[in-house]
């Protein structure tokens, strides 16, 4: 942890209403940043990933959400700017790509006049220079033939050209910070295998910061360097990836990974998680994950803070210092 | 070798494509056999056929050429009402755990459903049977009169699979089954399918994406590429030496959750796509893709080889290994 971080979010909380009553849906979500750092976080579905994300997007319905807390970005608090401030950054220094492309590329448009929308508005490039740059991004994305994606649609472009149009679209401005929600999930696994190469390939290159969000813990492992693990609407873990894999220090974070049929023999039961999320309407004050935890105590009913747990290593959890649960391993392979 | 339950000969499956002008060729020219009590896994990337040879082997779908035959006979020689009692016999199970469940229907009747069309249990005892399979999987009888928006997507997974059971299949194509569902969750469900088949005797035809989860449950897996199989063996053999770069590429290609100084780092990254199953490509159909493909590639088609016992890949430059 060093010098000023690109991002530092802090008290993020996200509340919606639904009919009369009002939700909370994450709670005092803080993490930071650094440039050109490489972010992941991991939960399962609910536990808040996406709606970090949109929220420090400015991406959440405005009619139905409340978003409270910080975000400084480059010295300016993100939370809560204004349609016009909003404007200057998002897409412009903190690009953006979702699970399922077709949904954020527009469909009457092709690939290259939403590019070079991008490009005009961000650069005030005349048209033919915006589609020769247009052109180049698609080509730096691994696109073999960038001109005729240029002028496809959407839907005439497969599910992995589609991920590389939008990647392309997002870090045309070269942004400082790329979010990315599950960009590669829809995607089969010698195709994700190229994208998380080029995520990779892109932020080496360019220092692009990286947030991505997935509930896959390989794809976080492969992609990271950080590793921040989220639970019914909180951090409940933020460590180096390699050391969340060894020896994570929450129950949550060490369940998920034991789950990993590569961890069990062949045919054995695998160790599950019994239970699930709690709902919104029904959060407990206390650690969140206690009804699913085994190792719950009288003591765990109290709220839990995050407090530090080795150097760079934040957990919430009362006994994490007793605790010594495991990670990623084998038992063979803690011996090698 | 005993009566497998379930064999295949040369089976294909073709489409006409929307406009009617060509075909879609999602299964083309698959065989093998499975073994009562066998988890029989299939993997392969999206479009590679898995589904459709899953329907084909419940009879969902017409074989357009070739056979599927259940212990040894023909379900497609039968009269209508002879097939609809065989079938009763191999069920399937979906990806969406939403697909067989009707949202206006309490779980109770969703789960008897099948019991009604059968008919072989005397109605009186029918909501007892469903009852006591929504107990076995793991359901509390609470939620037998709720509605499937009432449940998570594990539970309706377990009620999908208590549905199937209650008219006693001997084998259950699991498509995708755990793919919707989280980790934590899949674990719970994956543990639920290997109590059954001990219990119940149950063989499965496991069709995934995940590599993990395939090598976990099965027997044998075989490896689909393009509607055809590339490889099929034991999951430590076809995990730790396969024959097959196609096998090989997909293996390197699983994002593993390891520490940074545990990965290997030489993993294959495979140029371009999938091609389209209406045109697949001449001679062998990977090797668009293949990192090794050479000139014969392109003018024959490699032959279903054994490479060791019980292990066969379709390459030309496969080296059977001592
Ligand atoms: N009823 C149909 N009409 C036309 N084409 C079809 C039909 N069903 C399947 N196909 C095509 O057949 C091919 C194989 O499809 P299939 O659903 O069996 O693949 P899969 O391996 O199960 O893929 P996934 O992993 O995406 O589920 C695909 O190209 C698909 O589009
Ligand atoms: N627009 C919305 N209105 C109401 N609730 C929402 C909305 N979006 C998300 N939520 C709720 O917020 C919680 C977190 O959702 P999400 O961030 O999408 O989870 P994840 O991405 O981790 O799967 C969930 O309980 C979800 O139902
Ligand atoms: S605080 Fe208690 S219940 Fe919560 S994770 Fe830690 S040990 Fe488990
Ligand atoms: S036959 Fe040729 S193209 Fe096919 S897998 Fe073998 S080497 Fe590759
Ligand atoms: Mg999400
Ligand atoms: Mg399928």
């Amino acid at each position: 942890m060093n010098g000023e971080p690109l991002l530092a979010v802090s008290g993020l909380g996200v509340h919606f209403r639904m009919g009369r009553q009002e939700v909370q849906a994450t709670r005092d979500v803080a993490f930071s940043i650094q440039p050109g750092e490489r972010v992941g976080i991991v939960g399962e579905s609910g536990c808040g990933k996406t709606v970090t994300g949109l929220a420090l997007l400015g991406l959440l319905p405005a009619a139905t959400s409340r978003v409270e807390g910080s975000a400084m970005f480059e010295g300016q608090n993100i939370i809560g700017l204004a349609p016009r401030a909003l404007r200057r950054v998002r897409g412009r220094k903190i690009g953006m790509i979702f699970q399922e492309p077709m949904s954020a590329l527009d469909p009457v448009f092709t690939i290259g006049q939403q590019i070079g929308e991008t490009i005009r508005v961000h650069f005030g490039a005349t048209r033919e220079d915006a589609r020769t740059r247009a052109v180049a991004a698609l080509a730096s994305v691994g696109i073999s033939s960038p001109e005729r994606v240029h002028d496809s649609y959407p839907h005439q472009l497969s599910g992995g050209m589609r991920q590389r149009a939008m990647i392309a679209i997002a870090l045309v401005c070269e942004p400082r910070l790329l979010i990315a929600d599950e960009p590669t999930t829809a995607l089969d696994v010698t195709i994700q295998a190229q994208i998380i190469d080029l995520l990779l390939d892109l932020s080496s290159r360019t220092g692009t910061a990286l947030l991505f969000i997935s509930h896959d813990l390989g794809v976080i492992a492969e992609t990271c360097t950080r590793m921040i693990t989220m639970y019914a609407g909180q951090v409940v873990e933020d460590a180096p990836v390699d050391f969340a894999l060894v020896r994570p220090r929450h129950p949550y974070t060490s369940g998920l990974l034991r789950s990993l049929p590569r961890l069990s023999p062949r045919g054995a039961a695998l160790p599950s998680i019994s239970g699930r999320v709690p709902s919104l309407r029904d959060m407990p004050a206390g650690c969140r994950f206690a009804a699913r935890c085994a190792h719950a105590q009288p003591g765990c009913d109290a709220p839990q803070i995050m407090a530090s747990a080795a150097p760079d290593h934040l957990v919430r959890c009362a006994r994490h210092a007793d605790l010594d649960l495991p990670g990623a391993l084998t038992e063979l392979e803690k011996v090698a | 070798m005993t009566q497998p339950i379930v064999a295949v000969e040369n089976l294909r499956v073709l489409f006409p494509t929307r406009d009617r002008k060509e075909t879609v060729k999602a299964v083309d020219g698959v065989s093998f056999a499975v073994q009562p009590g066998e988890t029989f896994g299939i993997i392969g990337e999206s479009g590679s056929g898995k589904s459709t040879l899953g329907r084909a082997v419940v009879c969902l779908l017409k074989p357009t050429e070739g056979r599927v035959l259940h212990n040894g006979g023909n379900p497609h020689d039968l009269s209508a009402a002879e097939l609809r009692r065989a079938r009763r016999e191999y069920q399937i199970v979906f990806q969406d755990p939403n697909a067989a469940l009707n949202p206006r229907m309490t779980i109770l009747r969703s789960v008897r459903e099948p019991l009604d069309i059968a008919g072989t249990v005397p109605s009186g005892d029918r909501d007892r049977v469903a009852l006591e399979m929504l107990d076995r999987v793991g359901i509390a009888p609470e939620f037998s009169t709720r509605y499937p928006h009432e449940l998570s997507g594990g539970q309706k997974q377990r009620v999908n699979i208590a549905r199937v059971l209650t008219v006693r299949p001997k084998l259950i194509v699991c498509d995708e089954v755990v793919a919707a569902l989280d980790v934590s969750i899949r674990a719970g469900i994956l543990n639920l399918f290997a109590d059954l088949q001990r219990e119940f005797g149950l063989t499965y035809l496991f069709i995934t994406h995940d590599l993990g989860v395939v090598s976990h449950v099965s027997s044998r897996i075989a490896v689909m590429y393009l509607g055809a199989f590339m490889e099929l063996g034991a999951p430590e053999a076809l995990v730790s030496r396969p024959y097959h770069p196609y096998t090989e590429a997909l293996m390197s290609a699983e994002p593993v959750p390891l520490p940074s100084h545990m990965r290997t780092g030489q993993r294959i990254v495979l140029q371009g796509e999938i091609p389209s199953p209406t045109n697949p490509p001449s001679g062998c159909r990977f090797r668009t893709r293949c990192p090794i493909a050479k000139d014969l590639c392109a003018s024959k088609t490699p032959d279903w080889r054994e490479m060791e016992p019980g292990h066969f890949a379709a390459c030309h430059f496969a080296e059977p290994r001592p």
